[in-house]
């Protein structure tokens, strides 16, 4: 069968990973010319709670839209890292923000921890776009998706007025992992 | 001779009510009604439920449509909507409007849907065999009511008015040339009106209730009626037991199809298509 | 943007059921908000009036049904959309629209039940409900989608349908379709099949809104054009006034199950694959199927003989045609999201017991456990 590589986004209402994972999907679908869905719990809470958003990516048709065998597993709390993290697949990877996640788990996968919220705190000057951050960190981490196509992506989904913000914000996740990994 | 004919589908007759009913006075006023207001036959739909007033549509020539128990006003809706031309009527009874229908009848008034609501009150479920109604008063008896009411009846006027109708008016089958009056007004009112008549049901209302024929009952109504000016000068307690007839309230407030398509007209520039 | 991008987007099943809607002709809404259906609304309380259209929220489900019925009799291609509690109060009147033959289309994006069950989390458990949840014998098409994509053209087949037979259409959708993004690309207008009722050119004076013909399908007329003819949900004669004579009552209820009957076969669609040299075959619909195409896929990876059969049609039910398949079929597994309500249908068809897999705890079924159904077969 073809490429399918699935991601989960995960943390508490409000970190903007519903946003995140659908920049991410229409970045994939829209600008790559790949096949991708994108899903999310869904709870009776409109603020608050658990949250998850699943993304697939796959240059065939997408049968099942969910995430099962987790290539990247995105964890904004500690809770979401627990619950998750036996779910990543042999040599997937697992992101954390070392901000909020300390109970690091072990596991047959690279772990990258790393200050996200501080990071969009310190560096982009507003903790909002924290979700942005980590999403140039995926970016870089998994090249299932392009650069350009996620600054696309992200061009037409975020507010009017808001762009460079979120674009600066990318960047700076992006270049994070890509500084450390040379 | 007034032209009756002209309305009546009269191959569908001879029709299924009690000699005595209310439902023949009524229907004479709508066709004397329509027939001042000079609407065109085929821009009149007539809607109606479940119950014997809903019959109604069956012997008349318009655009009719005969829907389920309590719906008739929701159906019209829909109608009135598509179709803003269409003149529409709405027969129904007091339990088919107010008991299982009354959820429609109050938004289709707090809307102010344009369209005319005849209620045809009379204080029983006639259809299926004397029934307590939400309108029968405390005291009197229905089948299902042998010992006698002991709810509170619903006034059908004041809950019109209360939930935003433009227009009401209350008649009784003895006060004709009112009721006359009062359905062409209501046609021809912008918003949603309501005319709630008293009608004998001498069958399953005035038999088990030891209320005469349907010739005592109009003389009650005759008897027990008060204009809606006079009420306005009496006590609560002189009120108590009459019936308050006239135009209840006649007021201007913006109309649902109205302002739907001024809606249009704002997103699509002028052109409301609609 | 450039053009291409316009045409392909990302969009929910709930999104592209409310703009494929408006490609068929639909210019009337009336709708209650109920989770997880309420988008379609939302969306449709946006593009209505930029299209001319009504959308209008009701009091209720009950007052939902009614006013799409009452616009349609105008003229107007019209639909509703709700989910499990609501579907069961719009029962009364879509018994209607099945007896007076008023064209219309329920939308249910099914959610777990019994009761308010569970409002955020998918089921399809509908199935029997979408079939027979009015009273009496009576027609009634049902499809199910099961991706954004054929959620858009099952939405424009369901007007397509309710248009050409004059029977209500409820499109079947889970939470699960509703709600996932998936990469949509736009059809082309000038592709797509858009039908029309069949409108009477009679004179008014002689119509009769039900007379038998040919196609067993009557001629309509809209409300306000000079017909000025009745409609009842009372059992009625042609000229659509109430009958109690038992021939003409006759009449009028074999031609409205023959309707159904004699058309079935256009009206019925599937697709199947993997299924020429297959020995297991897996039917399923709606989001169980996207299991199941999976589950296959990799059953075949390890050399397993397994098909699949994805039912878009629902009712009419392809008894003959699953019949027929029976002789070459060592087993057939149906994965559904409620408790066996497809498989005793396919279990009617083939004559025999079928392997069942369900799950009524919210969750999609899992490829897996399809896959593990088909290799204990296999062996």
């Amino acid at each position: 069968m073809g490429f399918r590589f699935e991601f989960r986004l995960s943390g508490a209402g409000g970190q903007g990973l519903i946003l995140a994972g659908k920049i991410l999907a229409e970045a994939a679908a829209i600008y790559d010319g790949k096949n991708a869905t994108q899903s999310q719990s869904y709870g009776p809470e409109a603020r608050g709670g658990s949250s998850r958003s699943e993304v697939i990516v796959s240059d065939e048709e997408i049968d099942y839209p969910k995430a099962v065998n987790i290539d990247l597993l995105l964890c904004f709390t500690q809770e979401a890292c627990d619950k998750y993290s036996r779910d990543i697949n042999k040599n997937g990877i697992l992101l954390i923000d070392s901000g909020f996640v300390t109970n690091v788990p072990k596991g047959d996968f690279r772990i990258y921890s790393l200050p996200i919220t501080e990071i969009a705190e310190k560096e982009v000057g507003k903790n909002l776009v924290a979700n942005l951050v980590a999403l140039g960190m995926i970016t870089a981490l998994t090249k299932v998706v392009s650069k350009e196509a996620v600054e696309s992506a992200i061009l037409s989904r975020v507010p009017k007025g808001t762009e460079e913000l979120n674009i600066n914000a990318f960047n700076i996740g992006f270049d994070k992992v890509t500084a450390q990994s040379k | 001779m007034f032209p009756y004919e002209k309305y009546l589908r009269l191959s569908k007759f001879p029709h299924i009510w009690c000699t005595g009913c209310g439902c023949g006075i009524i229907l004479k006023s709508i066709l004397r009604a329509i027939e001042r207001s000079k609407l065109s036959k085929n821009d009149i739909a007539l809607v109606s439920g479940i119950g014997c007033s809903s019959r109604t549509p069956g012997y008349v020539d318009f655009n009719t449509l005969h829907t389920t128990h309590g719906r008739a006003i929701a159906f019209a809706t829909g109608l009135k909507l598509a179709k803003p031309a269409l003149k529409v009527l709405v027969i129904s009874g007091d339990g088919d409007a107010i008991a299982i229908g009354g959820n429609h009848f109050i938004h289709a008034a707090r809307r102010n849907l344009d369209i005319t609501v005849i209620i045809y009150n009379n204080h029983i479920y006639g259809m299926t065999g004397g029934q307590a109604s939400p309108t029968t008063p405390i005291g009197k008896k229905g089948s299902t009511a042998p010992y006698g009411s002991i709810e509170p009846s619903f006034d059908i006027s004041g809950l019109a008015i209360a939930a935003g109708a433009s227009f009401v008016a209350r008649a009784t089958c003895y006060h004709i040339v009112q009721l006359d009056k009062y359905l062409e007004k209501g046609f021809m009112k912008k918003g949603f009106s309501l005319i709630e008549v008293l009608a004998p049901c001498p069958t399953y209302y005035s038999r088990p209730n030891r209320l005469g024929t349907s010739v005592d009952m109009l003389r009650w109504y005759k008897e027990n009626s008060i204009p809606v000016e006079k009420a306005r000068t009496l006590s609560e307690n002189e009120k108590k037991d009459k019936i308050i007839i006239g135009i209840l309230e006649d007021r201007e407030r913006p109309e649902f199809c109205e302002e739907y398509k001024k809606m249009v007209e704002k997103i699509r520039g002028g052109n409301s298509g609609f | 943007m450039t053009e291409q991008n316009v045409k392909v987007k990302l969009m929910t099943g709930n999104e592209a059921c409310a703009e494929a809607a408006i490609v068929a002709g639909m210019r009337f809404f009336g709708g209650y908000p109920i989770t997880p259906s309420s988008e379609i609304a939302e969306v449709l309380a946006h593009r209505l009036p930029e299209v001319g259209g009504v959308f209008v929220q009701m009091e209720d489900e009950l007052a939902s049904m009614a006013t799409i019925i009452g616009a349609s009799l105008a003229g107007v291609k019209s639909m509703t959309a709700t989910s499990g509690p609501g579907f069961s109060l719009m029962q009364e009147n879509i018994g209607y629209a099945s007896m007076t033959e008023v064209p219309c289309v329920i939308i249910n994006v099914q959610r777990g039940g019994p009761s308010t069950g569970l409002p955020t989390l998918p089921a399809q458990a509908d199935v029997m409900q979408a079939r027979w949840g009015t009273h009496g014998d009576h027609s009634i098409i049902v499809v199910a989608p099961s991706t954004v994509r054929e959620t858009y053209d099952w939405t424009i087949k369901a007007f397509n349908l309710t248009e050409q037979y004059r029977i209500p259409v409820v499109v079947l959708l889970d939470e699960v379709i509703a709600h996932v993004n998936e990469k949509m690309v736009i059809p082309e207008p000038k592709t797509i099949t858009i039908i029309d009722r069949k409108r009477s050119t009679e004179s008014p004076d002689t119509y009769q809104p039900y007379r038998q013909n040919d196609s067993d399908i009557p001629l309509f007329a809209d409300f306000g054009t000079g017909y000025r003819y009745n409609v009842t949900g009372l059992s009625h004669d042609e000229t659509g006034f109430p009958t109690n004579d038992p021939q003409k009552i006759n009449v009028l209820y074999s031609r409205l199950s023959r309707k159904l009957e004699r058309y079935q076969d256009q009206i019925i669609e599937y697709k199947t694959e993997y299924l020429e040299d297959a020995e297991i075959c897996i039917v399923a619909f709606g989001s169980s199927a996207r299991s199941a195409y999976r589950a296959v896929r990799l059953a075949r990876e390890q050399g397993i003989k397994v098909g699949m059969f994805q039912l878009f049609v629902i009712w009419p039910f392809p008894y003959k045609i699953l019949g027929r398949l029976a002789s070459q079929i060592k087993a057939f597994i149906v994965p559904e999201m409620n408790l066996g309500q497809i498989a005793h249908e396919v279990s009617c068809a083939i004559k025999s017991d079928v392997i069942k897999v369900n799950r009524v705890d919210g969750n999609l079924i899992t490829p897996k456990e399809i896959l593990e159904r088909i290799k204990n077969v296999s062996v």
